[in-house]
């Protein structure tokens, strides 16, 4: 009981310490290394607490069956980015590209970051997940900002508007849940506790709840990168640092879906309330559809791969929005899958992007001659996000399908048409970047690969094999989702 | 007592309404700016007079971060920014203030009969403080669609918060933490807003949003 609270407490504690002193350290070595040490013990903490008894629901912190998943996803990648982040930063450095600085500042944020989100996971008010949310979210903007190029002002700018505006909603969102709560559970603290909320709700005024539950689906969603509120999304991605760009589309994505989950379970608690899934299947297909459509015509690899998880993250909202416990464990899965697949597929990106000193498709070729490794961990990414077989996702992708025909047969033409599209696009851009003719310089690249095939191995055991107890905790999750 | 508390409370609100409204049609930075203040300062009073009718002590802090941070600091500091980056003549503003003005009271229509219907069930007072926060969001959306300009964008979304602000402290015993966050988050967003500013001088020497669109990846 005890130990469990000083784990949740380590989870908050180390990020932000680690924050203090890294902004006070100079040096390269010692601060990367630093970064490292301290994403490998918060990954540490969170992992104890899947074996340690949990602490019981308080009025800030929480921590369940639900939100474990997303803790321990979110520190596993922070961890692997900080060693990718070594190195990425190291040719940046010699490139001048970063100034000693700039990277303390870097990794300040970094840090930062990383507390905030994991103080979103564990928050149990909504009021305080709202905050950690804006945390994290004004210190990605500031690290897309970094590199201070036109486009990277452009891009932090019309995240910054964008993301506020977002958050601005869901804020409001926030406040009407309050007053939806208030006649029921009276003023002060429980009026906003996650878990006093959910066991009550079926009090709540419906209407109150229903419009509540609009500002935080267009506010989050706007986080999440649903379109038409995506704009922000592959620009971000795109002039950012590459181990941003990472944790942007593998954990922050996962940050703002989460805080949608949350209110999709207090809806769903309501009976007079509007169903959510409608709204979320919409949501879920426009995305997946428009950003399938929108890969043909990127020329930036980055771009390319941002436009992918909008894609992604349409498909995981619909098996959300589908609701019932096998969608819902689809979508769980394929999130996890989602972000271990992009993540892995930036940090190749990112090494290959400094190896050729250019983002464009078209001055990027024959990778798997000149880089073998990185060229092939390419293939391997892309393969597992396009869905093929034998990868994660390809089965997560399977079951979104297979639940969908089952239920809704309709509703499966336009996701399998938009999976089509995305994976044609995907193919057609892989073929040109990674065989032909080598283009551009074929220097050696000094790479740290292990976080990539670290995360690659995970998804091709995952679609070989899945853990029973895994299994078994997933759909527990699923149930609760509704 | 009680019918003079709900009307100053809602001619404060309905004040803070009015003033949004004169933010549309300005177009000039200076003007506007002084506006945004003015705003501030009806935000203060509004959200003190709630702190006084909810006999909500912990609101007057939030009244006087309004008053003294968004009424007098950041006006200020706006100022010299738009002075030093010589930008006080027009504002180039993308819709006409005719349409806009018009898609204003639409806004503004659409939040009442939105949150007037859905809160029936709730006190009187909060549910129009409500109707009319949410206006003032809009509005300040509105604001950020139909300006070009950097700054008055940035003004857009503070005159937003301000409606959030006063939606919070409607709600009646809303825990301390929101506000403090509000509060919190408006002085980062403004860090965040002046290291950019800052950052867009050096680079661009001008603070139109229409020029960084110049830089877009996908024309390169």
């Amino acid at each position: 009981m005890n130990a469990a609270s000083d784990a949740v407490a380590w989870i908050l504690l180390i990020p932000i310490c680690a924050a203090a002193v890294l902004a006070a350290l100079p040096g390269y070595r010692l601060t990367a290394g630093l970064n490292i040490l301290a994403s490998f013990s918060t990954f540490l903490a969170a992992l104890s607490l899947l074996v340690i008894a949990r602490p019981q629901p308080g009025q800030y912190l929480l921590v369940d069956d639900l939100n474990i998943v997303f803790i321990v996803l979110n520190t596993f990648v922070g961890l692997t980015t900080s060693v990718f982040s070594a190195s990425y930063i190291a040719h940046e450095l010699e490139t001048g590209r970063l100034t000693p600085r700039y990277l303390r500042f870097y990794h300040a944020m970094y840090q930062v970051m990383m507390f905030g989100m994991n103080l979103a996971f564990v928050s149990n008010n909504i009021g305080l997940m709202w905050v950690a949310i804006e945390i994290a979210t004004l210190t990605t903007v500031l690290m897309v900002g970094i590199y201070r190029t036109h486009a990277a002002l452009e891009a932090a700018w019309k995240y910054f508007i964008l993301g506020s505006v977002g958050i601005a909603l869901a804020l409001f969102g926030t406040i009407l849940v309050y007053m939806a709560a208030l006649p029921v559970t009276g003023e002060g603290q429980d009026a906003m506790v996650w878990t006093v909320l959910v066991s009550r709700a079926a009090a709540f005024d419906p209407a109150l709840l229903n419009v509540a539950f609009i500002f935080l689906l267009l506010g989050y969603g706007t986080k999440v990168g649903l379109a038409p509120l995506h704009a922000w999304l592959p620009d971000a991605h795109a002039e950012g640092p590459t181990p941003i760009s990472a944790v942007l589309s593998g954990l922050l994505l996962n940050v703002a879906l989460y805080a949608v989950l949350r209110f999709k379970i207090l809806l769903a608690a309501n009976p007079d309330a509007i169903s959510p899934g409608p709204l979320m299947v919409t949501m879920g297909l426009t995305s997946l559809l428009f950003a399938a459509f929108m890969l043909y015509r990127r020329r930036d690899i980055k771009r390319l791969f941002a436009y992918s998880s909008i894609e992604h993250m349409g498909i995981i909202v619909f098996a959300f929005g589908m609701g019932g416990p096998l969608a819902n464990f689809a979508g769980l899965l394929h999130m996890v899958m989602h972000s271990l697949t992009k993540s892995g597929i930036f940090y190749a990106v990112g090494h290959i992007a400094q190896v050729k000193g250019t983002q464009r498709i078209a001055n990027i070729r024959g990778l798997t001659e000149t880089h073998p490794a990185l060229g092939w961990g390419l293939v391997t990414g892309v393969v597992a996000i396009a869905g093929l077989p034998p990868l994660g996702i390809f089965m997560s992708e399977f079951l979104i399908v297979s639940s969908t025909f089952a239920r809704q047969p309709l509703l499966a033409i336009p996701l399998v048409f938009g999976l089509l599209l995305a994976f044609g696009a995907l193919v057609l851009r892989l073929t040109s970047l990674a065989f032909g003719e080598p283009r551009g310089s074929a220097a050696p690249a000094e790479a740290s690969y292990l976080p990539m095939f670290a995360h690659f191995a995970l998804v091709l055991t995952a679609g070989i094999y899945l853990p029973g107890p895994l299994v078994v905790w997933f759909q527990h999750v699923a149930n609760l989702l509704g | 007592m009680h019918n003079l508390a709900f009307d100053i409370a809602h001619l404060l609100a309905g004040g803070l309404v009015l003033i949004s409204f004169m933010m549309l049609y300005q177009d000039r930075l200076y003007a506007l700016l002084n506006i945004f203040a003015v705003h501030a300062v009806v935000l203060a009073l509004s959200v003190a007079w709630q702190a006084f009718i909810q006999n909500a002590p912990h609101l007057y802090v939030t009244a006087v971060i309004a008053l003294v941070f968004k009424a007098i600091i950041i006006p200020v500091a706006l100022h010299r920014i738009v002075k030093q980056l010589g930008i006080h003549r027009d504002i180039e503003t993308a819709v006409g203030i005719g349409p806009t003005m018009l898609a204003g009271m639409g806004l503004v229509a659409l939040s009442m009969v939105l949150m007037l219907r859905v809160t029936g069930a709730a006190d009187p007072l909060a549910r129009e403080d409500l109707a009319f926060a949410l206006s003032v969001v809009l509005l300040g959306l509105l604001v950020m669609v139909t300006r070009r300009n950097a700054v008055s964008q940035v003004v857009g979304f503070m005159s937003l918060e301000n409606g959030l602000v006063l939606a919070a402290t409607g709600a009646k015993g809303m825990p301390l933490v929101v506000e403090i966050s509000v509060a919190f988050s408006i002085l980062i967003a403004f860090i965040v807003i002046g290291v950019f500013l800052f950052r867009i001088r050096e680079r661009f020497d001008t603070v139109d949003v229409g020029a960084l669109d110049e830089f877009r990846g996908e024309r390169r």
